[in-house]
């Protein structure tokens, strides 16, 4: 079958004898992709940040799909059906999961306690084959996916796998109060619906800060906020003080991650060579940016090792940091409802639909921010017809 | 988890304070009152282990389900295996793993060769995206590695000289 294929660092392709998914264990299903997203946290893979991410892996976890097979185990869902599937995979049955910490499940990683399983996201998050391809394995079937509402938009449908409900975890993690001063760090596709879901609990004001003026511009009018380019600040922290009459905002919610740009020492440590875990000076703003007892929310991904951040702000500020993987299962019938409704138009990101067969392409353009770049789709060729 | 308090009369006010809605850790930790106790749940059934599985020691098993996408393989997965031996919190663990990822491309390549394939790695990078949409960024990779390339040729062949002129002599 056609799927991407991962050769290294910056480089990936479009090859057709990958195998066909078996089913593997008496939960899982064959899904036939009918549409799948690049990730910005693909591209931390992409730029091989991120450790045991072998050659030959097939990335991709955010798709939607259509049953084609089911194991024998499988009770809900039908050939046929046409489903959600959340990045993150959970049995639903330990401990976390029981917590309602699908993102957290402790039965679907042998790699890593630290992170649950993930759709085609290396081997430190479970070694599973994603759904940048024609067809994938999913497993436990029966409680991640979630059937596509009648005339729910594809589009909206695929970016509810993890973009949507990222996003809405950031602000919700964020313990927004009514009337409160909200910062998002980062205009990619999770902080555009960070900033949108922040008025959902109430904010009075969000700010969001980035580098890239294409992003800025595209999320002032998508989350009705402003937006601010911190290359053109001499201090984003010293410039978010006076926009908040010296005391920093409620709440700030790194969603950019471990590509941060912003400070030499971080991308140096972080990014080139790397040492780190990622360049961390999102956060670091975040840190430093928000109100003494305030509570800062991390979505961002970061890599295994140490981060660069003012741990000891952290302490004489009082703040409570909140972070976690998105509980997708969790917020999923929440956000169906806010998307029907009309309240979140996650379509409203997707600025490139690409063959899967020109993945490589893909890649490079979302990576190198060219063409406007927001959010790019992988359209396989039989959802094409 | 649920503790009875008699375990505890012989210390003076405990639990006094004890608030349950002071509870920063929702929506994270706490959402609802499922209590567990330990690793006691009822585990999924086993995925075949058929493939070599490198588990996290961590814990003391394979998780219920797992990917079968690239298992360990030549000298990156005997460096991986060597990497197993530690724990996430060490970076005995994290820094072999990132040399076997960079030690699997190479020989990502030679499996490709030995298929009789030639990794188009331009094609790969998805340069034709530069060609659409980043045409000057394009140009200056190519004057750059061109003059790269040359300054390498031009290095190597002055470092031959001597070596031919002292053979002559």
């Amino acid at each position: 079958m056609l799927a991407m294929n991962f050769r290294g660092p910056f480089r990936v392709r479009a090859d057709r004898d990958k195998p066909y998914p078996e089913i593997k264990h008496p939960d899982d299903a064959i899904i036939r992709v009918t549409r799948s997203c690049i990730c910005g946290s693909d591209l931390h893979l992409y730029h091989g940040l991120v450790p045991d991410t072998r050659v030959g892996m097939t990335f991709g976890h955010e798709f939607t799909g259509i049953v084609e097979e089911t194991g024998p185990g499988v009770q809900k869902l039908k050939v046929g059906d046409h489903v959600i599937v959340p990045f993150n995979i959970a049995c639903g049955t330990c401990a976390f999961c029981n917590q309602q910490l699908y993102g957290n499940c402790h039965e679907s990683n042998p790699s890593a306690t630290a992170v649950g399983g993930i759709f085609g996201y290396s081997h430190t998050a479970g070694g599973y084959d994603g759904g940048q391809a024609e067809y994938v394995r999913v497993p436990y079937a029966d409680v991640g996916p979630v059937v596509i509402p009648e005339g729910m938009d594809l589009d909206d449908a695929v970016l509810l796998t993890d973009v949507t409900p990222t996003g809405y975890q950031a602000a919700e993690m964020g313990g927004i109060q009514q009337g409160d001063t909200v910062v998002v760090f980062g205009a990619g596709p999770i902080g555009c619906m960070a900033a949108k879901c922040a008025w959902l609990f109430g904010a009075g004001r969000v700010i969001v800060i980035d580098h890239l003026e294409y992003r800025l511009e595209f999320v002032r009018e998508y989350a009705q906020c402003e937006a601010y380019n911190f290359k053109s600040m001499d201090d984003p922290v010293v410039f978010l003080k006076k926009a908040t009459d010296w005391l920093g905002a409620d709440v700030c919610i790194d969603a950019v991650g471990c590509e941060a740009e912003g400070s030499k020492l971080q991308t140096l440590v972080g990014r080139k060579l790397p040492l780190t875990g990622g360049s961390a000076t999102a956060l670091h703003w975040a840190i430093n940016s928000v109100k003494k007892g305030g509570i800062v929310s991390i979505v961002g991904v970061y890599g295994p090792l140490d981060s660069l951040v003012p741990i000891g702000n952290v302490v004489n500020k009082g703040l409570t940091i909140r972070a976690n993987q998105a509980s997708v299962k969790r917020l999923l019938p929440k956000l169906i409802d806010h998307v029907m409704a009309g309240r979140l138009n996650p379509k409203g990101l997707v600025t490139h639909r690409i063959p899967l067969e020109e993945v490589s392409d893909a890649y490079h353009i979302f990576s190198k921010k060219l063409d406007g770049c927001i959010k790019p789709i992988l359209i396989p060729p039989a959802a094409r017809a | 988890m649920k503790t009875s308090p008699e375990k505890y009369t012989h210390i003076k006010g405990w639990g006094i304070d004890a608030d349950p809605e002071n509870d920063p850790t929702y929506p994270i930790k706490k959402r609802t009152d499922e209590e567990q106790a330990g690793y006691s749940w009822e585990r999924p059934a086993q995925q075949p282990i058929d493939i070599e599985v490198l588990h996290s020691n961590e814990r003391p098993n394979v998780s219920a389900t797992f990917g079968t996408s690239t298992p360990p393989a030549g000298l990156s997965g005997a460096i991986r295996r060597f990497a197993f031996k530690y724990s996430e919190s060490s970076y005995g663990h994290w820094v072999p793993l990132v040399l076997a990822d960079r030690i699997d491309v190479v020989q990502g390549i030679m499996a490709d060769l030995l298929k009789g394939t030639v990794p188009n790695i331009f094609a790969e990078m998805g340069w034709k995206a530069d060609l659409k949409h980043n045409k000057k960024g394009l140009i200056t990779k190519v004057i750059v590695t061109a003059v790269v390339t040359t300054a390498v040729i031009a290095w190597l062949s002055r470092k031959n000289e001597p070596k031919k002129s002292l053979l002559r002599g």
